[in-house]
């Protein structure tokens, strides 16, 4: 066991660090909100130019062959930017897909694009009655001569509003929730009977509400096995919360590091309000809380690639239980710490607070994994 | 002790209760149940139907518009308003301002603003804070300067809540540059039309604009708003904050915000089975649900202490009711995300006051919940934050 950096991935580390200096301090950051679907083009640009938008893909696929651990460093650094760019959507979930499912053919036509930054790609699989259940999946795939026609409504989609191309899911068998009969279509955002209203998330990402009505898609847009998707989908979903974990990691790390600064520099009653002892502890009590998110990040980071798909889970489950945890104590303390300040828009740590916040709501809060993590024994075995 | 109600206070429970019911407009409590904002113009509206019943300023002295209602009566009626819900009355003034000119001011000044103040023709602003000036709210730096029958204000306030609508502003200033901290203190009745005031708002992390920073360039202001004694304005002050003991907890709104919860977790599914039947979710909403038991019955033993108290003087156990009750509110906030689950995310623009500007994404009761849970951080930040809770207990109580 390893816990430093080899060469190549300091460099990953030292060149997505220099870049996020360089142009993404928060002011710079405002602007970047300010574009077309609320994120920077440019910055897009020089992802893809870094690489990072080739990164988790195989060499053979013109990617750079990094793992979850070039993943984490990523998304750890974009974490403490608080990037709202379509990393996460287009390169973690649907790069997944793609990696995970894709024929050949499909992987040469769909990959240059995503890693040379040409396309948004955004994974549609969230339903209005999903919650937090993946397998439930009530679009309808019917088929149609050699292809397929897909209806109904997808909800809450990353960056669904920025996508020129949408991974789709949707049922060609069976009932809500069955973990058959699911399927996944690659559809070209654009096409007839697609319709999409996009909005802000709290945290100032973006997301989109998208119906589909007699959406037609041919056969070589079909990924996989259609009806076999769910443990695909669920792969990749583990290998975005592990990437979800790092990010994490990253603004709690950086919201920590602003109120510890705040301590030592706001004085009241003729001192600075870091002399005073329960403020001292409460900063510890936050520094352990990251310290702990970061020690079971590695720890998902290192699960990501497990194929046993329950030992997976119950690894995703545990890092999303100790980082919903985190996030909230280090959040709410990082504003109380601040005072009235701490309250303002101004003041970059409320807006890791509210990252922080969705970042436990997605693929489900603590409470929802302890009771999963609970119901599949828990971690170590009696 | 008889720790039962009596049966004339739960009479009254009853006629405060049916008042409410025929009174309360259905458009301003609809909005409090949604979790919306209320407009200016809802409280003005709920204010005056208050006062014309004579309702409006229940805790003054009855020669100033009070009803003379007991303690018990008081906080009946408080948590009565909470459960309806409505909108609590405009505290700067009913609750703050309005007792200290009662307690301190001139005839003229009683004549002048009591009477508003229960009518809610004047919107009075709260301006102690600064930015330097927060926990340590005696080493405030705004200064008036006597200059023949006016004094010259010049400084910067700051989280004045809604000073927007501000008509009147009451404050503290620095009138003795020289003396010790606490001893150069005046208090100040300020107009917010007079030249020399700015104001500007502060946005929220929820996106809303509920406080704002009053800036003060040579404002003139006629040496009879002066309220007492010049230096003695820390007295008024630490009698304005001590005052604020009922309702403090804010249990009766906490009782409705679970209320609230368990309607909207009743009728949203995981899978095929209501959240509400969600086991683990009962368990917390009933851990919450007791704590709160416990914290209602300590606010009503303060409550019953009222009438063997010195008036104006606080009571450290109000810094209990306000650190429990603070965080018992966080604590719902938190509960209401997991109603939601992945619809905590959307975010919706809230038009002050005016309900929503654009559609939800998933269901519409889920749109206030984040912002709320995001808001309401503050409630153990402001009115002496929890940590100074805990120093006041520490020494006042415990003696350490
Ligand atoms: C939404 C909102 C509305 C408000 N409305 C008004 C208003 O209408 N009018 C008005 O005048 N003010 C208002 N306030 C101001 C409020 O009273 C102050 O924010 C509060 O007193 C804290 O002061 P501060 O913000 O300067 O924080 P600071 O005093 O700088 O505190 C920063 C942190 O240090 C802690 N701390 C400070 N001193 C100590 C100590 N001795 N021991 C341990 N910890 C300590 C605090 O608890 C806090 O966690 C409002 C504030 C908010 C957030």
């Amino acid at each position: 066991m390893d816990f430093d950096l080899s060469e190549e991935q300091r460099m990953l580390k030292d060149s997505v660090e220099r870049l996020v200096a360089d142009k993404y301090d928060f002011d710079q950051r405002k602007q970047h909100l300010k574009g077309e679907h609320g994120f920077s083009k440019e910055i897009w640009a020089q992802f893809a130019e870094l690489g990072l938008l080739a990164l988790p893909f195989s060499e053979a696929d013109g990617g750079f062959g990094g793992g979850a651990v070039e993943t984490m460093i990523v998304m750890e650094t974009l974490g403490r930017a608080l990037a709202v760019e379509p990393y996460l959507a287009t390169v973690v979930l649907s790069g997944g897909l793609l990696r995970h499912a894709a024929s050949a053919e499909q992987r040469a036509t769909y990959i240059p694009k995503i890693a040379g930054g040409e396309a948004i790609f955004a994974f549609a699989h969230g339903e209005r009655r999903a919650r937090y259940n993946l397998a439930h999946v009530e679009t309808k795939a019917k088929k149609d001569g050699d292809g397929w026609i897909i209806d109904g409504e997808k909800s809450l989609v990353l960056n669904g509003d920025a996508a020129d191309y949408l991974i789709v899911s949707a049922r060609i068998a069976g009932n809500a929730n069955d973990r058959d009969g699911i399927g996944l279509f690659i559809v070209d955002a654009r096409a007839p009977g697609v319709t999409r209203r996009g909005y802000w998330n709290q945290d100032a990402t973006r997301a989109a509400e998208i119906s589909f009505a007699g959406v037609k898609v041919d056969a070589a847009h079909v990924l996989g096995e259609p009806g076999k998707a769910l443990p695909v989908i669920e792969r990749v979903t583990d290998e975005a919360i592990a990437a979800l974990c790092a990010e994490a990691v990253g603004g709690m790390g950086a919201a920590h590091a602003d109120t510890v600064e705040y301590l030592k520099t706001r004085k009241q009653f003729g001192v600075t309000i870091g002399s005073f002892q329960s403020l001292q502890h409460r900063a510890v009590e936050m520094f352990v809380f990251i310290e702990q998110a970061r020690s079971i990040t590695y720890f998902a980071t290192m699960m990501a690639g497990e194929s046993n798909a329950a030992e997976r889970a119950r690894a995703m489950s545990a890092a999303k239980i100790q980082i919903g945890r985190s996030v909230r104590f280090v959040g709410q303390q990082s504003v109380q710490l601040h005072g009235g300040v701490g309250m303002t828009y101004e003041l970059k740590v409320g807006h890791y607070f509210k990252r922080g916040t969705c970042i436990d709501m997605l693929y489900g809060d603590a409470d929802h994994h302890l009771a999963k993590l609970a119901s599949m024994g828990g971690l170590i075995a009696a | 002790m008889d720790l039962s109600f009596t049966s004339e206070e739960n009479a009254f429970r009853e006629e405060v209760r049916t008042f409410l019911k025929e009174n309360l407009p259905a458009d301003i409590r609809e909005k409090l149940v949604q979790g919306l904002h209320s407009s200016k113009d809802d409280l003005v509206r709920w204010t005056r139907i208050l006062n014309k019943k004579g309702w409006a300023v229940p805790h003054w002295p009855v020669a100033y518009g009070g009803t003379g209602w007991t303690p018990v009566q008081q906080y009946i009626w408080l948590e009565e308003q909470m459960l309806a819900p409505a909108p609590q009355t405009l505290a700067f003034g009913v609750s703050m301002v309005g007792p200290v000119i009662y307690t301190f001011g001139t005839e003229e000044q009683k004549k002048k603003y009591l009477p508003a103040i229960a009518n809610l023709d004047t919107w009075w602003s709260q301006g102690f804070s600064e930015p330097g000036a927060g926990s340590d709210l005696a080493g405030l730096k705004t200064t008036a300067r006597r200059e023949g029958d006016e004094y010259v204000v010049n400084g910067q306030k700051t989280w004045t809540t809604l000073g927007q609508h501000g008509d009147m502003i009451f404050m503290l200033v620095r009138t003795d540059p020289n003396a010790k901290k606490q001893e150069g203190i005046s208090f100040l009745l300020i107009d917010m039309k007079t030249k020399g005031i700015t104001v500007r708002p502060i946005k929220t992390i929820d996106g809303g604009h509920e406080v704002n920073e009053v800036f003060f360039d040579d404002v003139r202001v006629p040496v009879e708003n002066l309220v007492g004694q010049e230096n003695k304005g820390w007295d008024y002050a630490k009698f304005l904050l001590g005052n604020e003991r009922v309702g403090i907890a804010r249990v009766g709104a906490s009782k409705e915000r679970i209320r609230r919860i368990k309607q909207l977790a009743a009728s949203e599914k995981d899978g095929d089975r209501p959240i509400i039947e969600n086991p683990r979710f009962r368990e917390k909403l009933a851990a919450i649900e007791v704590e709160l038991k416990a914290l209602e019955m300590t606010q009503l033993r303060v409550v019953a202490a009222e009438r063997n108290r010195e008036k104006g003087k606080p009571d450290p156990a109000s810094s209990i009711l306000k650190i429990k009750g603070s965080e018992l509110q966080q604590a719902i906030t938190e509960l209401a995300l997991e109603v939601a689950g992945p619809y905590v995310a959307p975010f919706r623009e809230e038009k002050e006051g005016h309900g929503w500007n654009e559609p939800p994404a998933g269901p519409d009761w889920a749109s206030p919940l984040a912002p709320a849970y995001f808001n309401y951080r503050k409630v153990s930040i402001y009115g002496g934050s929890n940590e100074i809770q805990k120093n006041i207990i520490a020494k006042a109580i415990l003696g350490l």
